[in-house]
């Protein structure tokens, strides 16, 4: 026996009057696991039962405690017919099998009904006493963390990044089983969610199981989807990246050290360290600037005569002795033979984090892609699911050989996804092709690796933009020119990626949400006409998209685009395609060239002036949006590219193909041949309708940016006010002459009305940005649509906006105007030494305002009232790895929920909107709750993967699944550790227990 | 045995059926919709993790507005040209905001549920605003119902007294609900009326006092809405409430008791029948008198006034007193007041600082009397009176 699971069951409030008669309820505790039942005593009489019960004991095994969840029942007691259940809780107790995160889970959980919803709550306290188990042959995995974190935790520092788990185990739907037809609604929701929390678990154990197999202890980047499959089954699929991960201790959890690779930054006493700066850690390290500024033969001789504050520089020898800027063939050569042999014992080189640890990426390549449609059958047995395993296979096999086309071993910010209708599954896959530095790859002792870290070569900021292929055996027809930054290597014209902006990359002013949105019309067909008929369309659909997003790109004025994530949705009539990215201007890639329109009749007058109005409406358009996003490229003599100026041509970052069901793959190049590309042809209306829908999408009001990474280049001085929302719309399409234009349209004008909506609704928090935009579209029914958004607006304070921007400029400036390293130097020592470094993580800007004497002051008024006298502690909850102005000082667990809602009575509780409104603030409430139990007091990388809405209005009747995570953690104000770290005499008590309260 | 021949057969039982052809079959409504129109919008929401207040449009929702009338009110404020937003954002996001009204309205009907809740994350003085502004009435409202018993009869008549203020119906139910929530809730409960009402629904200290006025005199069925006493304000109403309540009602002796800030001591109101000799006893009446006009004499710009009129206003005074055994005479304290005292004195342009030296003597000369042995009973009566009768004394 493993484990012992103690349960005690303190007392409920609020609960709903269950007996008419006496408007009051008699109410007693079910407490379930695995096969045993404990009950409380009945509290006659109360709406806020006081049942202190004795310890509840379960003697189970480990294996048990991975897979099962807590189930609480409360009661209402009836003498003469059944006892009416009032509600249900299910506690995952996997965050108590981790000796570092929480230790106990106590608090009040809402109580849940799938069919009236949140009804009271409940006090309850779980703990777990684990023994210690010596068999090697177990099948459980405790101890294993698992991060959504799509980065490496902030408390934590990377040993070795092993790479690529998945897993998948699947079973039937229980609303399919044969038993459902005669069970109520809330048994089979019920039996659903119990399901689904039994098969994460399951599917948790076997991915941890995994990662000892790799000698990993964590999972980042966990990420886990079901797949509805209706008759067919429930699939729960699994992917993330296995690393061994090292938890810095506690003062040093403050200090950049976590994402320090330097062996010296271990050895400096950090809480002597006499600079504020440095305590911050933010997304990134602080001192990277520092780090990466000087070539690496004056880094040596700087160090020698570096005073205390010089943390980041080691002398490199070895592979390291070809400084990035100089990194030619040879490196090149050495570099991938040495990550070949450490990735080639991996099927798939594959990572699901997003933002790396500096010196990580050295490359990218492009974005791979792979799409393939297959019509479901029912799974005969669970136990061996074979079909969806080697689905799945070979699309991750055709992503490999894409990137290794562009000249890449690895791919990195990979992603899965499925979408499902009917019989007919579209499965996607998506990453960047990526070259990616060994020295976190390779298996070794702690100690080895560290050697190799003070071996590390230090690429400059715009390495990762260098071409990983060769140039003369290119993968595609592409343009390629010197790098605009260190004028050694070559780079693309235009670079698409699916991870976060690098830290040190250098951006020309600010970024934007991208999105190409695109609708097809299909005929209605069975199974395999219908899967061919899909398989056809699907190319197309990419061309398209792919073009939008180029026109887009080159309209906002901007060359590279980050976080892209396409998604095609199958509907019954419809394929949908959205794909969203956040635009940059990469200062290492050349300027974008203009949009050229041409008519195809050019001996019509009329036509002629309306192709030239046109022109000048796209010209001026872009004029505007470089001036908007403040894109002021320096401007560079073509003597000193050394090269020609490129001319303007679409070329594609994109690899990528379609198989359907009989595995036919075909490749679709998407540069356009021969043609130049960025001269649009109206040569029909057509052609005349994108043009124009290239010019509708409205840029947000003045004071809000939008971005769908983690955080928006050009913006580093976020205030601590943030707010997580989630929308959703449906739109019914009326099912007369639909069009694909029409239908374009109405997707279009969706997905811009709901932007326009929610600037509208946070207007009181500008200047403001919303950050990890995350659009998902389904299509529930034949003519509707939905739409759900998630995302968080983070306020920043605009007058300290423009001061670093303004630097920023003016230091891409001093970068691109001088060529001459030693003159490099001067200008970027001053520009840290006064103010720090500059592409600066959101949560260092208010460090450094700190620093300043007068700062300290103003920053603790501007921070958020303190919420006194209020009972329910806050939680935050964002879609971002941070909380800005803040930092995470423990990870207390995934968060992994699935709830089921149903009414019968849809109108009575305000229709589809009032039903759907109330759930997810349920739901919202229940993950605040969990945390709160934890003894957290924020949700990390939370996100909403699913939300499956049905509704019969004819009926009354409406159903909705959600399926939410992210990493419940503890964060504490930077202004509180100020107080505490220096232990400053001066410091008021007052200032701690603002926010103190905010824990509690 | 699952095919879709058996699926059907089965697909009688309702609650069952429903999921099965949720998706395929359904579509009712569709049809209805007029040509031309490409698309509807089902479904708009928008759920923050920290729910949005927006002020404005909780005031219109609790103004009892609909969501088209709050539109074309937000519309005419010029938000649409302050944002640049169009009417259809406008349109859903009143929408929104009405629903999380409704929703948050059951728990503001127990203020500190929505303290302890769950479900919506607000910050605690947002929480307090929502209250505080959910429990706030308008004075032309509670003018008409002050006094009245809050029962289902008077909420019947909320259609007129919608028509008469302007107010909107749904605002005036609010109103009137809100009234009677807070009545039933302190009705039977110990302890001070204004901490009762302060706790359990977590009112401003003003509030707390509005509501405490406006609790006692729907307990005690003042007569307020006579046209003689339009004149007078809620505030004036309620000045004389608390002091009333201070020293008229059971609390006021004994801090134990249940209903001991809402009803008047009756032990108190059938010993002022004793005062009665005051204006009975002639010899009693001239003494009183002849002491109030020594000491006044010269001091009141309206003396002779008060000379000639001095046993009519003393008359009345002690009569009030005496008849407020009966429940009936008690609804009529404030026609009284206003008839037998306030009314003679405008009559006669009395300025406000003569009725003040008027009253204090009046009191104060009564300690004199030899002959009269209830000096405390008249101390807790008048003491009151004079508060109140300096308030009432106003155009």
């Amino acid at each position: 026996m493993p484990g012992k699971l103690k349960v005690k069951i303190v007392a409920g409030r609020h609960l709903p009057v269950m007996d008419r008669a006496s408007d009051l309820t008699d109410a007693f505790v079910e407490v379930k696991f695995g096969n045993t039942t404990f009950k409380t005593d009945v509290y006659l009489k109360s709406l806020n039962p006081q049942w202190n019960s004795e310890w509840f004991k379960f003697e189970v095994d480990d294996e048990d405690l991975q897979d099962e969840p807590l189930q609480i029942t409360v009661l209402d007691h009836d003498t003469y017919s059944a006892n009416d259940a009032i509600g249900k809780v299910y506690i995952d107790i996997d965050p108590l099998l981790y000796s570092e995160a929480a230790t106990v889970i106590s608090g009040w959980f809402p109580i849940y009904d799938t069919i009236h919803g949140i009804r009271g709550e409940i006090n309850v306290v779980v703990k777990v006493d684990l023994f210690n188990d010596l068999n090697r042959f177990r099948q459980s995995s405790c101890g294993v963390k698992f991060f959504c974190t799509t980065s490496i935790p902030k408390c934590y520092r990377a040993v070795i990044i092993h790479g690529f788990v998945e897993e998948l185990v699947v079973n039937e739907d229980p609303e399919y089983q044969w038993i459902d037809r005669i069970r109520t609604p809330r048994a089979s929701n019920e039996a659903r969610q119990r399901l689904i929390s039994l098969m994460s678990g399951e599917l948790q154990r076997k991915i941890g199981l995994k990662v000892l197999e790799m000698r990993g202890n964590a999972v980042v980047g966990y990420l886990q989807c079901f797949d509805l499959e209706g008759e067919s089954g429930l699939v729960v699929r699994a992917i993330g990246t296995a690393c061994t991960l090292d938890k810095l201790s506690s003062p040093a959890a403050f200090l950049p050290a976590c994402n320090s690779p330097s062996k010296e930054m271990k050895e400096i006493p950090f809480n002597e360290d006499p600079n504020p700066n440095t305590h911050s850690s933010g997304p990134s390290t602080p001192l990277k600037n520092q780090t990466y500024s000087f070539s690496p033969s004056k880094s040596y001789s700087r160090q020698s005569s570096s005073s205390d504050t010089d943390l980041s520089l080691t002398p490199k020898t070895g592979m390291g002795s070809g400084s990035a800027g100089k990194e030619g063939g040879p490196f090149k050569a050495l570099l991938r033979q040495q990550t070949q042999s450490a990735l080639e014992q991996r099927e798939f080189p594959f990572f699901t984090l997003t933002a790396f640890p500096p010196g990580f990426l050295v490359h990218v390549g492009g974005v791979v892609s792979a799409r393939s449609v297959k019509l479901l059958d029912r799974i005969h047995n669970p136990d061996e699911p074979e079909t969806r395993d080697a689905w799945w296979a070979e699309i991750r096999q055709e992503i490999k050989s894409h990137a290794k086309a562009l000249g890449c071993h690895a791919v990195v910010g990979y992603s899965e996804s499925t979408s499902i209708c009917e019989e007919v599954c579209i499965l996607s896959a998506s990453g960047t092709a990526a070259v990616l530095n060994p020295r976190f790859l390779q298996d070794g002792t702690v100690e080895g690796c560290l050697e190799q870290r003070l071996e590390e070569n230090l690429p400059t900021r715009c390495g990762f933009c260098h071409i990983p292929y060769d140039e003369l055996n290119m993968p595609f027809p592409a343009h390629l020119t010197y790098c605009y930054n260190c004028r050694k290597q070559k780079v693309p014209d235009v670079l698409f990626t699916t991870i976060d902006l690098p830290t040190d990359a250098t951006v020309i002013g600010k970024g934007c949400l991208i999105q190409a949105r695109l609708c097809r019309l299909k005929k209605k067909a069975q199974a395999e006409a219908n899967a061919t008929a899909i398989s056809n369309l699907l190319p197309f659909m990419e061309y398209e998209v792919h073009t939008q997003l180029m026109n887009k790109l080159k309209l906002k004025g901007m060359n590279a685009l980050f976080g892209l994530r396409i998604q095609i949705t199958v509907g019954e009539n419809m394929l949908m395609g959205l794909a969203s990215a956040t635009g940059v201007y990469l200062a290492a890639l050349p300027t974008p060239g203009g949009i050229q329109i041409a008519g195809k009749t050019p001996n019509d007058g009329s036509y002629e002036q309306h192709i030239s109005h046109m022109q000048k409406k796209i010209n001026d358009t872009i004029a505007k949006n470089k001036e908007l996003y403040e894109i002021s490229p320096p401007e560079i003599s073509e003597e000193i590219i050394g090269s020609p100026i490129p001319e303007p041509r679409q070329r594609s970052r994109l690899l990528r193909s379609q198989s359907e069901s009989s595995d036919e793959v075909t490749e679709l190049d998407l540069s356009h041949g021969k043609k130049d590309a960025f001269v649009l042809e109206i040569d029909d209306t057509d052609a005349m309708e994108d043009v124009h829908s290239l010019l509708t999408d409205v840029p947000p009001p003045s004071g809000f940016y939008s971005c769908n990474t983690e955080i928006m280049p050009g913006i580093n001085n976020w205030t601590s006010e943030i707010q997580m929302f989630t929308s959703v719309r449906v739109i019914r399409l009326s099912s007369l002459n639909l069009t694909n234009q029409a239908l374009n349209k109405n997707f279009n004008d969706l997905c811009e009305n709901l932007l326009k909506s929610l600037y509208f609704k946070l207007r009181s928090m500008i200047p403001c940005c919303l950050c990890h935009v995350n659009f998902t579209v389904s299509l529930p029914e034949d003519e509707l649509i939905q739409v759900t958004v998630t995302a968080v607006a983070i306020t920043f304070d605009k007058n300290q906006a423009l001061q670093t921007t303004k630097t920023h400029v003016e230091k891409s400036l001093q970068r691109a105007s001088t060529d001459n390293e030693e003159l490099l130097q001067f200008p970027l020592e001053l520009c840290s030494d006064s103010l720090s470094s500059h592409p600066l993580p959101p949560a260092k800007a208010v460090t450094v305002e700190k620093a300043s004497p007068v700062g300290d002051g103003n920053f603790r008024n501007r921070s958020a009232p303190p919420c006194a006298n209020s009972t329910v502690g806050v939680v935050k909850m964002t879609p971002l790895s941070f909380i800005p102005g803040a930092k995470i000082t423990k990870y207390l667990g995934i968060i992994n929920m699935f709830f089921i809602r149903e009414t019968t009575s849809l109108r009575e509780e305000g229709g589809v909107s009032g039903f759907l409104h109330a759930f997810i603030a349920e739901v919202f409430a229940m993950v605040r709750a969990h945390v709160a139990a934890l003894g957290g007091n924020a949700v990390v990388s939370y996100i909403m993967k699913q939300c499956v809405f049905m509704e019969n209005p004819n009926k009354n009747q409406a159903q909705c699944l959600i399926n939410v995570s992210g990493d419940a953690v503890v964060f504490v104000r930077e202004s509180d550790l100020e107080v505490v770290s220096t232990q400053q005499p001066t410091a008021n008590c007052q200032s701690s227990c603002t926010e103190g309260e905010v824990t509690t | 045995m699952l095919g879709p021949g058996a699926r059907s057969g089965i697909s009688a039982l309702p609650e069952v059926a429903w999921r099965r052809h949720a998706r395929p079959q359904q579509c009712p409504a569709r049809g209805a919709r007029a040509p031309g129109v490409a698309m509807t919008s089902e479904l708009d929401i928008f759920v923050g993790n920290t729910t949005l207040i927006d002020e404005d449009v909780y005031r219109l929702w609790l103004d009892g507005y609909s969501v088209t009338d709050a539109v074309a009110l937000r519309v005419r404020s010029g938000i649409l040209e302050q944002t640049g937003a169009t009417a259809a954002v406008l349109q859903s996001d009143t929408m929104d905001h009405y629903r999380t009204f409704h929703m948050l309205e059951r728990l503001l009907h127990a203020p500190p549920k929505l303290l302890h809740q769950l479900i919506f994350q607000i910050p605690p003085s947002r929480q307090a605003l929502l209250i505080e502004r959910y429990y706030a009435f308008d004075e032309a409202f509670v003018r008409e119902v002050l006094g009245k018993k809050l029962s289902k009869g008077t909420k019947k008549d909320l259609d007129d007294i919608s028509t008469k203020t302007g107010i909107t119906l749904k605002s005036c139910r609010r109103q009137f609900d809100n009234f009677k929530r807070v009545f039933k809730v302190v009705e039977e409960m110990r302890g001070s009326l204004v901490d009762n009402i302060q706790q359990h629904f977590l009112l401003s200290d003003r509030l707390a006092r509005d509501y405490a006025a406006i609790v006692f005199f729907a307990n005690n069925r003042f007569e307020t809405g006579k046209k003689k006493l339009q004149y007078l304000s809620f505030g004036d109403f309620a000045f004389c409430a608390e002091l009333m309540i201070q020293n008229w009602t059971l609390g006021a002796v004994d801090s134990q008791m249940d209903d001991m800030d809402m009803d008047l001591d009756k032990e108190f109101l059938q010993d002022l029948k004793e005062l009665k000799v005051l204006v009975a006893d002639k010899d009693l009446l001239d003494l009183h008198k002849s002491l109030v006009c020594t000491a006044l004499r010269g001091k009141l710009g309206v003396f002779s006034e008060m000379e000639a009129n001095f046993k009519n206003l003393s008359r009345g005074l002690v009569n009030v007193a005496a008849k407020l055994t009966h429940n009936k005479d008690v609804r009529d304290l404030f026609v009284d007041l206003v008839e037998k005292f306030v009314e003679p004195c405008r009559s006669d342009h009395w300025p406000l600082s003569d009725v003040r030296f008027f009253l204090n003597q009046y009191s104060a000369s009564v300690h004199s009397l030899d002959g009269f042995r209830h000096q405390t009973l008249w101390d807790r009566y008048m003491g009151t009176l004079h508060g109140c009768l300096l308030r009432l004394y106003h155009d």
